[in-house]
């Protein structure tokens, strides 16, 4: 059965403009936080969208989950079009759509007593009235989440931050959501409560059939949660592929960078790998480079090809769908990342 | 930068007539005493007052009276006349002003500097006797009423009537004469007025340097091994750019009076103007007057705000 | 060699209004001249006190320090504030996590740069700051000499922690201890700046002290490692050692905690259970014993102290469990066996279920 996309993008564009003028202020630029960005998520299974700061994978999840309104382009859940709909039309969407944020520490009202933060998508959506059911619903849920139901009436600041994440993530699974979005859940958390939080995720994705889309910066974290991944920079795609694909042979010099950056916790392989040091910094996303975004730092740049001729996102050798005009070749894999033949 | 201060300039302006227009109806519209009546001395005739309205122009339709006014404030930067002695405004502001800035500007001095000095000291050594201290008097200042510490002090060093006859008290300041002697008669005037100020910005400095000696850049200070004294300038250099912003503020509506000081000390400054006037019912004073302090505060808020982008790095306009 | 840094037995208590709180209990580390020590340690270890400490900043009111910080043999924890000083910034140097709220936002670059040379040599300005345009050239600023007058906010991230290393390296430092250099940056420049301090460190023979909780980070860039966990040193040893055959569980749990890219995808993640003690109620016992799925009933009582393992003194452990034991664990580990099967195969009945109350 081939996969079903449960959301489509398309050309998904998001402008915050630059103003300035003498009274009447004119927009005289654009941040391009995401510019013209297209994938599926089939339903039931985890996208991954992994870059580094400013490259818009943020931007993108608030507009997907449509906390931001897109300057263009499509946003198709279950067929329908929701980029354009109106606050009141988005209502009834969002039980189907949850997000997880980053901060567990601002994301939680601290007045507020837990039982309440994780019911509040009852009142809101004014489900379930009868508050004894709700009550029970609400510790069934705790406990869900691997908290004790007993704390029902404790305030945020008594917990730590591993489980004021769960709380966040109780929050996001109450009301049965399709598809939650998880933006970076932990990296704010230590590394030993981080596994305890993907494992979390992982169990009731199974339990519940969730769709999610995480983003984050780790790569590692990425590769070990998500099905399919989608990297992106300055506000585009680069890179497309399977998790197996893309770890085994990046196919986008860019996210052989990345891959080849992340520190490998393993003496012999940090000291056999030939480090690829992207030199410089991510230009502006006020003003990206010409065609290729990639080309002022890439170190496979043609200069006269890169920087004129925009590449189009195609599927490159091995199944990688990649925007790129000259991509990694196998043996140029083998020396970056020596993790990939893992 | 340019673009900014015009920008600003014109907002200033466009607020400026609406601040007029609503004086205006404010006088002018809503019931108050007719000025005719107040020139009109005892026992008028209806003639006689009719001929006072027709001299003022009061006896025209209001929209026509307040274009003659905008006319004359907007074209020749005109305030009209006092109802009361029929004396120019602008030139009796222009009188009174320097008499103001000068007792401001003393006061401004030395509140800032007495401000800045105890702010550092308590936020350096809080906690000990001396922080403890200087916060609980500056609570005592701060809820001090003008008034009421002008006569304390008055009645405690006033060379005329003080316990202990060390300063020149009440009045001293329109009688003096030259720069030292109007400086020396306005010593209490500044302490009084500086009290309450210096008290709010030396409890203002000191949360600001705590929290400003907490940051990660005075640890990089400090593991730098710069001295004491220099990881403390450090602070300061961030603890008082926010005060300026305060002072500026401050100093624009002083500006416009500092109506209780001057009244207590019977200076003839541009508080005690509308004072007078505002006791008097002289309209068109208290209209100049307030205009005047509209456009005192709008211009020290833009030299604020100026100012600011050369103090902190990061703004820019 | 002669070990440049000597921390022996380094204690540092803050008393606060819940109580006292057990920052750093007894540790103690060598560093040589030329060396990269790694400590490695999740929030509340105690990792980055313990360094602050040898800095001399944390000498607070409410902070009680005892130990020995010998450095070139001379008793840092003795020195005078006055004496400090001229460590500070000169033979010792610091650089710290974020680089975004290191540096004084209203003040030049150049500035501050020439602050730090002059606290040091008795150079004049212009000396001063041809050697701040030379340290920002070293650290791969390009167009040094002009970014002098730029401030703060004009760099990035990266460029802004490269400022930082060479304000920290503008004296010629003997040694530098980063906390966290990189874990406010990106991957990509993460890696540009650890390479920055390996190259610096073989161009100019520093000893560097590297603090984090990234266990990557550690495997490429440091020669030893120490494990912190509640304030105290829990296993100590070459990068090497530590990697192939870790000792305490605490280090296997976050070996087995992390997703990594060199393990095949589908391999399950193992957290460590619970979550890290408070420093004021410390557990009695091992430190480790209420998280610890081999835990033993003798753990709960005895404090193990850190003892060399059979056949190398240079790696050292604080765990009860007998050497031959804990290579067993570490194989079944090592051979994707859970915690709770390797801990039956060694012998050990408990449920570990018990330990690990909700996190």
């Amino acid at each position: 059965m081939a996969p079903e996309p449960i959301i489509q993008v398309k050309d998904l564009v998001k402008h915050f403009p630059i103003k300035s003028g003498v009274i009447i202020s004119r927009q005289v630029g654009a941040v391009r936080a995401v510019d013209g960005v297209s994938f599926d998520v089939n339903a039931g299974e985890t996208l991954g969208i992994v870059g580094e700061s400013g490259c818009g994978k943020s931007t993108t999840a608030r507009l997907i989950t449509r906390l931001l309104e897109p300057t263009s382009g499509s946003i198709l859940y279950e067929g329908q079009d929701i980029a354009g709909m109106s606050r009141k039309q988005l209502k009834p969407l969002r039980r189907d759509m949850q997000m997880i944020f980053q901060d567990p520490y601002s994301s939680l009202n601290p007045r507020k007593t837990v039982g309440s933060i994780i019911a509040e998508p009852f009142v809101v959506h004014g489900i379930e009235p009868d508050d004894g059911q709700r009550k029970k619903r609400v510790q069934e849920l705790m406990d869900q989440v691997g908290l004790n139901p007993e704390h029902y009436n404790r305030l945020p600041h008594e917990f730590s931050g591993g489980q004021r994440q769960r709380i966040g993530v109780a929050r996001a699974i109450a009301l049965k959501p399709k598809v939650v979005v998880a933006d970076e859940p932990v990296s704010a958390l230590d590394v030993s409560i981080q596994a305890q939080i993907l494992n979390l995720l992982r169990e009731l994705q199974h339990d519940l059939g969730l769709t999610i889309i995480f983003i984050a910066h780790d790569l590692s974290v990425v590769r070990h949660m998500c099905d399919r991944i989608a990297v992106m920079y300055l506000g585009k795609i680069v890179e497309l592929a399977g998790a197996d694909e893309l770890y085994a042979h990046p196919r986008h010099p860019y996210t052989g960078a990345l891959l080849s950056a992340v520190p490998v916790p393993d003496p012999v392989l940090a000291a056999a790998k030939k480090r690829q040091i992207l030199g410089g910094d991510v230009p502006s996303p006020a003003n990206p480079p010409s065609a290729c975004r990639f080309h002022t730092r890439c170190p496979k740049v043609v200069l006269g090809t890169c920087d004129v001729d925009p590449p189009a996102l195609e599927v490159k050798e091995g199944g990688n769908v990649a925007a790129c005009h000259f991509p990694l070749t196998d043996s140029e894999i083998a020396l970056q990342v020596p993790t990939a033949a893992a | 930068m340019g673009t900014y201060i015009i920008r600003r300039l014109l907002w200033t302006i466009l607020l400026l007539f609406l601040i007029s227009a609503i004086t205006f109806v404010i006088f002018n519209i809503l019931p108050s005493a007719d000025p005719a009546l107040l020139r009109a001395g005892k026992n008028p005739t209806p003639e006689g007052i009719a001929a006072i309205r027709q001299q003022l122009g009061t006896d025209r339709p209001k929209i026509e009276q307040f274009w003659s006014y905008m006319k004359d404030l907007v074209f020749h930067f005109n305030f009209g006349r006092s109802y009361i002695n029929d004396v120019d405004v602008k030139a009796t502001i222009l009188d009174r002003l320097p008499n103001t800035l000068f007792l401001i500007s003393g006061a401004a001095v030395i509140w800032f500097t007495a401000g800045v000095v105890i702010g550092t000291i308590s936020s350096v050594k809080r906690g000990s006797i001396w922080d403890r201290v200087a916060m609980g008097s500056a609570l005592l200042f701060i809820s001090a009423p003008v008034y009421w510490l002008g006569l304390v002090v008055t009645y405690l060093f006033s060379d005329d009537l003080g316990k202990f006859p060390l300063l020149p008290g009440v009045g001293a300041y329109a009688a003096a004469h030259g720069f030292f002697a109007q400086a020396h008669a306005l010593i209490m005037p500044w302490m009084v007025l500086a009290a309450a100020f210096a008290a709010i910005y030396a409890r203002l400095l000191r949360s600001n340097m705590l929290e400003v000696m907490g940051e990660d850049y005075i640890r990089t200070a400090r593991a730098k091994g710069l001295p004491g004294r220099s990881v403390i300038r450090h602070g300061l250099r961030s603890a008082i750019t926010p005060l300026v912003t305060v002072l500026g503020l401050d100093v624009g509506i002083l500006v416009g009076g500092a109506i209780l000081t001057e009244s207590v000390f019977s200076i003839p400054g541009i508080g005690r103007l509308s004072f007078d006037a505002i006791q008097r019912g002289d309209l068109q004073t208290i209209q100049g007057t307030t205009l005047f302090l509209a456009l005192a505060v709008c211009l020290t808020s833009l030299v604020v705000d100026v100012l600011y982008a050369f103090l902190d790095p990061r703004v820019r306009y | 060699m002669a070990p440049l840094l000597e921390v022996k037995d380094l204690t540092v208590r803050f008393t606060t209004e819940d109580g006292v709180v057990n920052a750093v209990d007894g540790v103690s580390y060598t560093v040589e001249p030329g060396r990269t020590l790694g400590i490695v340690g999740e929030s509340g270890s105690g990792k980055s006190v313990s360094s602050l400490t040898v800095m001399g900043l944390t000498r607070a009111r409410n902070a009680e320090i005892t130990g020995e910080v010998l450095f070139d043999g001379k008793n840092l924890l003795e020195a005078s504030e006055q004496e400090m000083r001229t460590v500070r910034g000169g033979p010792i140097a610091m650089i710290f996590q974020d680089p975004m709220s290191s540096l004084h936002p209203m003040y030049r670059i150049g500035r501050q740069l020439v602050e730090a040379v002059q606290m040091h040599q008795k150079v004049s300005k212009a000396a001063a700051r041809d050697r701040a345009a030379e340290m920002l050239a070293l650290v791969g600023i390009p167009d040094a000499r002009r970014r002098l007058d730029s401030y703060p906010h004009e760099f990035s991230g990266g460029m802004r922690q490269r400022v930082m290393i060479a304000m920290g390296l503008c004296n010629n430092p003997r040694m530098l201890i980063a906390d966290e250099p990189t874990t406010a940056l990106d991957v990509t420049v993460q890696a540009q700046i650890l390479e920055l301090i390996r190259r610096l460190q073989s161009e100019l023979d520093t000893a560097v002290i590297l603090i984090t909780h990234d266990l990557g980070v550690v495997a490429e860039v440091t020669d030893d490692i120490a494990v912190m966990y509640c304030g105290r040193i829990v296993e100590r040893g070459p990068k090497d050692q530590i990697f192939a055959a870790p000792q305490h569980p605490y280090t296997w749990g976050l070996l087995k905690s992390i997703p990594r890219l060199d393990t095949p995808r589908d391999q399950p993640l193992v957290p460590i259970a619970g979550r890290p003690p408070s420093l004021i109620n410390r557990p009695t016992g091992c430190h480790f014993h209420p998280r610890c799925p081999y835990v033993r009933p003798e753990c709960v009582t005895v404090d193990p102290t850190l003892e060399p393992i059979p056949n190398d003194p240079t790696h050292v452990v604080r765990c009860l469990i007998p050497a031959g034991e804990r290579k067993r664990i570490w194989a079944d580990l090592k051979a994707g066996r859970t915690p709770a099967v390797a801990a039956v195969e060694a012998g050990i009945t408990n449920d570990p279920e018990e330990a690990s109350d909700g996190a």
